[in-house]
């Protein structure tokens, strides 16, 4: 699903975040990626999504080379993963609806699929009877409910989150890990960055830990692991 | 693409520009203002031009034939002159006929001459290109019964060195107007897309071509294109109408003339029309570029 191959990654102000990665992620599994700050667990994730090129390396999602994709085929590879971010990234002038409506807009979806597509995810995160409502009407573990939504009304093969608690209360948090947990057993694979050490030391899954650009451990099943 | 994008694509390009009505204003002033000028430069221009061609096509060669010359002779140097390459046309005047344009301009003393005419037969040349004048006047000069070949050398190079010298100098100037007008485009569109940088990030991310980002954009600058093109045409065709009307008469059977309304003015607000739409594509394509690189 999911491959990385002495994966190497250096910014221009020379800062190598990925110094030789390789990993491999098959279908319907749960990862957690953890490590301190500044590890270069956000460029791990951003590779994945292509908002990162590697330096050098290939990276392999559903069978598509990263290293070799083209810049116009970068929308076609997104359309495969969704993406949940920290600060949910939603559009305040759409209401909860027209945000996850969005996504399929986007790829040009026909109105009568958007709606039926639309009004199952909203099922599936208990946000039925908020669809009409605004983000800055809703909590943040609301708002993160829409992102999570947004990024899987497309049913893509993977789900890519960049530490999806981050912002929310240790209860919202949780309520916002059952909900990955369900799209999980649907068989969507997930890779999951995190700082939440009680979650990841609760609902066991594969841990990753990425410092100074490699990856220092992996486990299945594993624990947080390290202070801070 | 499919029909429902593209109505899409026109919404958001529309709401977009209600939304920024400041900016809209601005930059539907700038391309107003710009294309105002443009086009009374373009008509200046054209009337120029006009005048120019007409000039033009007044300057002639005069070959003398040398008075010596038989009639023979001077059949073949005719025959000569046709078949030099660049001349359009060749008019002959006998020697006589000369005189008695002479006669005319100078008065009757000039009537004793007809005893015996001192003047050579003589050949109104054109050439094909008047700009070519000289060539052809120099080329005529080397043949054997040319006595003299006169077409006012000085005063036609200055001409054209004038007419060509206006034509360039407004050509530049259209061009740096148009420059103007796009850079400020550009920067208004820059400044809607900034305000919608989030939107644009997510667009992307979740999967949306170039394309499909890039073309509300591009439609808002073609619609700020077309709002700032209609107060130039209108000012120009309005007022072309009422200068033509009113000069026309007065300068029928003179050198200068000006362009008659139909097709010009058609024409010019075609032209108006095309560059307000282009300075709009293409000031929004300069400036959505740099925020595609998600």
């Amino acid at each position: 699903m999911i491959v990385m191959k002495n994966v190497y990654k250096k910014y221009p102000n020379g800062v190598v975040a990925a110094n030789g990665i390789n990993i491999e992620i098959k279908r319907g599994e749960f990862v957690y990626v953890v490590g301190p700050s500044g590890a270069g667990k956000s460029t791990f994730i951003k590779m994945m999504y292509r908002e990162e090129a590697s330096t050098t390396g290939d990276i392999i999602i559903n069978g598509i080379n990263l290293a070799t994709l083209r810049n116009k085929h970068i929308p076609y590879l997104r359309r495969q993963i969704g993406v949940v971010f920290q600060d949910f990234k939603l559009l305040p002038k759409l209401n909860v609806y027209e945000n996850v409506a969005f996504a399929l807009e986007v790829i040009e979806e026909s109105p009568e699929e958007i709606r039926e597509k639309v009004n199952d995810v909203l099922a599936l995160v208990g946000l039925t009877q908020k669809a009409r409502m605004f983000p800055n009407e809703l909590s943040g573990g609301e708002q993160q409910r829409v992102s999570i939504a947004r990024s899987i009304v497309n049913v893509p093969k993977v789900v890519i989150a960049d530490e999806p608690t981050g912002n929310l209360d240790p209860e919202t948090s949780w309520e916002i890990m059952r909900i990955f947990e369900q799209i999980n057993a649907r068989g969507t694979t997930i890779v999951m960055a995190t700082h939440n050490r009680e979650i990841v030391n609760t609902i066991r899954h594969r841990v990753i830990a990425v410092d100074g650009g490699l990856i220092t451990r992996d486990e299945y099943g594993g624990e947080y692991g390290y202070e801070g | 693409m499919k029909a429902r994008t593209i109505s899409r694509h026109m919404r958001e390009s529309i709401k977009s520009i209600r939304r920024n009505s400041w900016m809209t204003f601005a930059s539907v002033s700038a391309v107003t203002v710009t294309l105002l000028l443009v086009g009374v430069f373009i008509v200046i221009m054209m009337n120029l031009n006009l005048l120019a061609d007409s000039i033009e096509n007044d300057v002639e060669i005069k070959v003398i034939a040398d008075p010596a010359a038989d009639e023979e002779a001077v059949k073949k140097l005719e025959e000569q002159v046709r078949n030099t390459e660049g001349v359009l046309e060749v008019v002959y005047s006998s020697r006589d006929e000369e005189l008695n344009t002479m006669i005319k301009s100078f008065g009757d003393e000039l009537n004793l001459y007809k005893q015996s005419n001192p003047l050579g037969d003589a050949l109104y040349v054109k050439a094909k290109d008047p700009q070519q004048t000289a060539t052809v006047a120099k080329k005529i000069n080397t043949y054997d019964y040319t006595d003299k070949v006169e077409y006012g050398e000085e005063k036609v190079n200055k001409l054209f060195k004038v007419l060509n010298t206006s034509r360039n100098v407004g050509l530049v100037l259209i061009l740096a107007l148009l420059f103007t007008a796009m850079f400020l485009i550009s920067n208004t569109i820059r400044i809607t897309i900034v305000a919608r940088g989030k939107e644009i990030e997510i667009m992307k991310l979740v999967g949306a071509t170039n394309n499909f980002v890039r073309i509300p954009f591009i439609l808002e600058g073609v619609w700020l294109g077309i709002l700032g093109a209609i107060i130039p045409m209108v000012i120009i065709s309005v007022s072309y109408n009422n200068l033509y009307e009113h000069w026309e008469p007065k300068l029928r059977g003179q050198l200068f003339q000006l362009l008659n309304t139909t097709p010009f003015i058609y024409q010019l607000n075609g032209l108006l029309l095309f560059m307000g739409i282009f300075i709009g594509i293409w000031g929004s394509f300069m400036s959505v570029r740099k925020f595609l690189k998600v």
